[in-house]
């Protein structure tokens, strides 16, 4: 499983590969919003988490389409599932790639693009704890999605509309709990977002691989 | 419920309950709307506005039975190969999804007046658009996928995992803090609504029932007979 890990975490790093996009993608948005809004440094704090949520989603969207496709399309997917182990284990190593080259670059990154959003002090936390406890749930997810949507030739138009409804509630209590730290009024935000990020994390290896073994078996 | 997997004895028992289920929707729905349009007093502050729930509540209602159904034969098609639960979950999902959208739009227009806006973020209204999305990513993905076999099973885990949605709009207004109000009708301590309001909606929502079992399975006996006709061109061909 760790030799999956590391192949994965190789190939994503290679010049195809989808590590650097998410992050060129993150900064991308990061430095329109401010230009697309204005640079009041009020509002900007006000919707800075929202905004740095719905950019780590979008980010890891975005390298989603790799997560199978590559691998089905060479036909490696079939002889890694042939082999000694499982495709939940599978999917959990890619899954673990998944998050490092996406949502774990992007939680780190988090404190220093709070600064250029003007978040107050106290928010800053919270925004990486959200973002360090929401981003696996996204991969998680994520996965499934690409798990259904692997045999589609042009599955990857169709994997945002899929996955985008199931993200909602880690979009909802992520930002939501920046916004308790901003305005002060506790709304459970990161309990909330701690019970769906463990449940998608456990849950989703088994409807990944299921929907791979479907899609395989074809 | 495996008597009817034959699609020949599904065609021989729904021919004998269609006319049925369409004429006593009929009936239902003629009631309810002349009672609620009717015979039902202005309502104390949003006076004639209120005739808008007994179109907004039965949708609402039938778009999450039609879920709940389409995951129920995702299950059964999924897990015990039962033949025509593929098909009926595909069919149900056009009507759901028509449902919803009926739903938010009756919604919208009778929050307006009373709320004072077409749309909020709150969680029930933000939880029911996810159902919509919900619906239009089943669909999508059951044309995306060429082999019927392979797209029923995919849809299926879809169709399973975003069932977890449907609890979520159910209780959110107990949750959370919604401007979407509370529950009026399944509570403790019976109804909150006069019965000359419950009485309409009471027939209003048995009518959309009969209306969607009735459309359902029109459905289903077409992509029957879609398929027979398939076969019978591959035949001659």
């Amino acid at each position: 499983m760790s030799a999956l890990l590391l192949r994965d975490l190789r190939l994503a790093f290679r010049a195809g590969g989808s590590a650097m996009l998410a992050l060129a993608f993150f900064a991308a948005v990061v430095t329109l919003v401010p230009l697309g809004v204005g640079p009041d440094l009020k509002l900007l704090a006000r919707i800075g988490g929202g905004i740095l949520w719905i950019a780590s989603v979008l980010a890891s969207l975005l390298a989603l389409d790799r997560l199978f496709q590559a691998d089905y399309d060479d036909g490696s997917l079939d002889l890694i599932a042939l082999g000694p182990v499982s495709l939940e284990a599978t999917v959990v190593a890619k899954m673990l790639a998944h998050w490092l080259t996406t949502g774990m670059p992007l939680t780190l990154l988090s404190p220093m693009l709070a600064v250029l959003f003007g978040m107050p002090e106290p928010a800053v936390p919270v925004l990486t704890a959200s973002l360090a406890i929401g981003t696996p749930a996204v991969s998680a997810i994520g996965a499934i999605g690409a798990a259904l949507t692997v045999s589609i030739r042009r599955g990857g138009l169709i994997l945002p509309l899929i996955v985008m409804p199931l993200l909602v509630p880690a979009v909802v209590f992520g930002a939501g709990a920046v916004d308790s730290a901003l305005t002060g009024m506790a709304n459970g935000g990161l309990w909330l977002l701690s019970a769906f990020s463990l449940g998608a994390v456990l849950l989703s290896p088994f409807a990944a691989a299921a929907a791979l073994r479907l899609n395989l078996a074809g | 419920m495996f008597e009817l997997a034959n699609p020949r004895r599904f065609m021989e028992a729904s021919a004998v309950w269609l006319p049925w289920l369409a004429g006593f929707a009929a009936v239902f729905l003629a009631a309810g709307l002349y009672l609620g349009l009717f015979v039902a007093p202005p309502e104390r502050y949003q006076h004639d506005t209120v005739r808008i729930m007994f179109l907004h509540v039965p949708s609402v209602w039938s778009a999450m039975m039609c879920y709940g159904l389409m995951a129920l034969m995702s299950f059964i098609g999924l897990v015990l190969r039962h033949p025509l639960a593929d098909t009926a979950a595909r069919a149900a999902a056009p009507l759901g999804a028509l449902l919803t959208a009926l739903g938010l739009i009756t919604g919208s227009l009778w929050g307006r007046p009373t709320w004072g806006t077409y749309w909020v973020w709150d969680a029930r209204l933000t939880s029911f658009l996810v159902l919509l999305f919900l619906y239009l990513g089943y669909i999508a993905l059951w044309n995306a996928i060429e082999d019927e076999v392979r797209a029923a099973r995919v849809a299926a885990i879809l169709a399973l995992v975003g069932a977890v949605n449907l609890p979520i709009i159910e209780f959110s207004v107990d949750w959370w803090n919604t401007l979407h109000q509370g529950e009026s009708i399944v509570r403790a301590g019976g109804p909150a609504m006069a019965s000359v309001f419950l009485w309409p909606l009471a027939f209003m929502a048995l009518g959309f029932t009969l209306l969607f079992f009735t459309l359902w399975i029109v459905r289903i006996r077409t992509e029957i007979l879609e398929r027979r006709a398939r076969a019978l061109m591959l035949e001659t061909a």
